[in-house]
């Protein structure tokens, strides 16, 4: 560790953090008043909590399409680009030697922000669970004017889902404590500045996939 | 550094103008609300449409009829001269279930209705109206004989007519001048209750289904004569403070067919509003405020597919005056001192009486909820029962498969009542007369002189059942205000509609294995960083000072 020099770099755009907070934001209002429409708890009242997270719900799912589309435009898709390089040296690192003072494998950059245990995550997150969250959660909304519809088989699936982001939060939220220090990746996300070990140079392995044009 | 600060400076200031912007997209939402509180609904309004004020366009003076100028002497005679001019007006009446007291029922050779096979848990049954006891209510001059008695619903004044032709019968052709002069007046009397003449309005049809059973509230628990002049909080639609309706506004008539019975066919074979055809047979909620009757795009109105409005407008019932709950003829019978007696309880209302047995009396009832279409299942007095169960004597039928069933509120009546132990059926015990149950009792020779009237052998032995009889709870509707919070029925214990199966109610149903791998999978992830966490604070994340 000694002798390598730190520095800071800027990561995370304005918008990137305004859409990182905003959706936190609203994933936890949403997992609020979700649960309390499942009965676990009482807060708000049971039709403030309905009306809520349908507002909210509809609210992201514009936002989220327009997020979308600004991954499409701008090629920070690129970011999310699986891959299995690295990602066993990451998982190896997270299971032993951070507890043995090693340094993590992968640092991040401005062309590779996420490194590839990250990747797999965040992309099943807004690739697979996000969407059928919002699909489940529309078809829940609408159900009424479907027709022949059952709620049961749609709540079945939204509630686990919630269950499952519920899971995800945690876990996200504990990682954030991971970096060199406590704080470092969550002030990164709110500044956009992070503190990293000077890598000069693009590492090999991120070339390929994440090389702008 | 500098720049850093500043970044996070204008994060923060973009966060808050994201979020205003958030909020100003919610509080428009909020503004419509206060703004539809102003405007009315769209329901509200299609009601009014079709409520609108009742300009009754009456074209006759009765007062100036001459027919009806004369000395009657019989009700018949009264009858007579309104046939004079209303010339079908007593055979359209004669068949309706308001003179008949029966209905075809869909099983074979048996007739529903009073008069039928139908029987209940109060008085059992009208004996095809050899029970005298029952057919006071009747719309007859003489019971079930002889004219129809149009001031019964038609008089606007209620006239002892029965005591008053008696009372002419006795005094007329006396030439005493004192009787002449009384005579009279009786006449006077008559005639004035004779050409005050209306539509039929609340006291009309309170004297009879008010007082359904036997006395005030003992049947329904949604009608008694509290809604002889209901104010707002008791009834919206009838309060004199409110909209005023008689019966009649929503109980529309076609050659006296009066709309809205509920015996076994649906009150309501499509859902059709007022605006759509003012002489709609069967009148629902829907008839005036539309299937959609909330303000716009609020939850509510998706709920019409399934809920009954009454289900949330009426709250509890029997609000004002008690209703019966409950009726237990196994303990008719006790004297004191070798007489019928009869206790009160804490209501003002009879919990005892040696002719009839034991009751139940509650106010502020809450209502059960069932799937109904608008039928129901009648247990008649030729059908088998099982009297190892609680028999349901009527029993709403219905759902949660059929599109025209709705949830719906209804007072459950349990009773206990004799039974044949032979023949598995109900039995219909005659009550009033020198031979009824209530002058002898002796119910085993009240049950072979009642099931004789109606053709329905006796085998000799009973024994007392216990029974349900459903009321559907429609009337006493409460202002909006009143109406049921969401979370009276979306809730996990206590659910209104906890005994409603067949939908997945937010709130009220779970699956239980998606709470059970939920909780696994969030108490693993806070295990697993807690230990994770643990693991770097002691190791010092590997790092040595």
């Amino acid at each position: 560790m000694a002798g390598k020099t730190m520095t800071n770099v800027y990561l995370y755009t304005r918008f990137e953090r305004l859409w990182h907070w905003c959706q936190a934001l609203m994933v936890i209002f949403l997992m609020i008043t979700g649960f309390e429409v499942h009965g676990l708890y009482t807060l708000m009242g049971f039709d403030t909590a309905v009306e809520l997270h349908n507002f909210i719900g509809l609210f992201w799912l514009g936002s989220f399409a327009f997020f979308a589309f600004w991954l499409i435009i701008t090629g920070e898709w690129k970011q999310y680009i699986p891959t299995t390089r690295k990602l066993f040296d990451v998982a190896r690192y997270y299971a032993w030697g951070i507890f043995h003072g090693q340094d993590h494998p992968v640092q991040k950059t401005p062309g590779a922000k996420h490194n590839p245990l990250q990747r797999l995550a965040y992309l099943g997150i807004s690739a697979m669970l996000l969407p059928v969250q919002m699909v489940t959660g529309l078809l829940y909304y609408l159900y009424n004017s479907l027709g022949g519809v059952s709620l049961a088989p749609i709540a079945f699936i939204h509630t686990l889902a919630a269950f499952l982001l519920v899971n995800f939060l945690i876990i996200h939220l504990y990682m954030t404590t991971t970096g060199h220090s406590l704080f470092s990746h969550i002030k990164g996300m709110i500044t956009g500045w992070e503190e990293i070990r000077d890598t000069s140079k693009i590492q090999e392995w991120e070339t390929k996939a994440t090389r702008k044009t | 550094m500098k720049q850093t600060s500043q970044s996070a400076a204008a994060t923060l200031l973009w966060t808050a103008v994201l979020f205003v912007a958030a909020l100003m997209l919610v509080r428009p939402c909020a503004a419509s609300v206060a703004n539809a509180a102003q405007q009315e609904a769209l329901g509200i309004k299609l009601a009014k449409q079709a409520v609108r004020e009742d300009k009754h366009w009456t074209t006759v003076d009765h007062s100036k009829i001459e027919i009806l100028n004369q000395d009657f002497t019989s009700g018949d005679q009264i009858t007579q001269a309104c046939l004079s001019c209303h010339t079908d007006a007593s055979m359209q009446f004669k068949e309706t279930i308001h003179w008949t007291w029966k209905v075809p029922s869909e099983k074979e050779g048996i007739m529903n209705g009073k008069a039928g096979h139908a029987v209940n848990n109060f008085c059992i049954s009208g004996n095809a109206m050899e029970d005298k006891g029952c057919v006071s209510c009747h719309a007859g001059w003489n019971d079930i004989q002889g004219e129809v008695n149009c001031l019964a619903c038609h008089g606007k004044e209620k006239f002892p007519f029965k005591e008053t032709f008696a009372d002419l019968a006795a005094f007329e052709g006396d030439d005493d001048p004192d009787l002449v002069e009384i005579v009279d007046d009786l006449h006077n009397g008559i005639q004035q209750a004779v050409q005050n003449i209306t539509l039929p309005r609340r006291n009309n049809c309170g004297e009879c289904h008010f007082k359904g059973g036997g006395g005030d509230g003992v049947k329904h628990g949604d009608l008694d004569t509290s809604l002889a002049r209901p104010n707002r909080m008791l009834d919206v639609h009838m309060a004199e403070d409110g909209a005023d309706f008689a019966c009649t506004r929503c109980h529309t008539t076609v050659k006296h067919h009066i709309a809205g019975r509920l015996y076994t066919r649906p009150a309501a074979a499509e859902r059709k509003s007022l605006i759509e055809d003012d002489m709609a047979s069967k009148i629902t909620c829907e008839s005036c405020h539309s299937a959609t009757p909330h303000k716009a795009s609020t939850k509510m109105n998706d709920h019409t597919d399934k809920v009954a409005c009454q289900s949330c407008h009426i709250p509890e019932f029997a609000r004002v005056n008690p209703t019966k709950m409950s009726w237990d003829w196994s303990t008719a019978g006790k004297m004191k001192d070798g007489k019928p007696y009869e206790e009160k309880g804490d209501l003002g209302k009879a919990v005892y009486k040696s002719i009839k047995g034991t009751f139940a009396w509650a106010k502020n009832v809450v209502p059960q909820y069932y799937w109904y279409n608008g039928s129901f299942d009648n247990i008649g007095i030729k059908d088998k029962i099982d009297p190892q169960q609680i028999v349901e004597v009527s029993h709403p039928l219905g759902s949660p498969n059929d599109p025209d069933a709705r949830i719906h509120p209804f007072k459950i009546h349990s009773g206990k009542q004799p039974y044949d132990k032979i023949n598995q059926q109900l039995v219909a015990p005659l009550l009033s007369g020198p031979k009824g149950f209530w002058t002898t009792f002796d119910m085993n020779d009240a049950i072979m002189r009642g099931n004789q009237t109606l053709d329905v052998p006796y085998s000799g032995e009973f024994d007392y059942v216990e029974t349900t009889y459903a009321f559907p709870i429609t009337h006493m509707v409460a202002p909006a205000e009143k109406s049921l919070d969401c979370i009276q029925c979306h809730t996990r214990d206590n659910s209104r509609l906890a005994g409603i199966t067949g939908i997945y109610m937010p709130g009220r149903d779970k699956f239980a294995i998606v709470d059970t791998i939920g909780l696994i999978a969030v108490l693993g992830a806070l295990a697993g960083v807690t230990l994770h966490g643990l693991g770097r604070f002691f190791t010092r994340n590997g790092r040595e000072e």
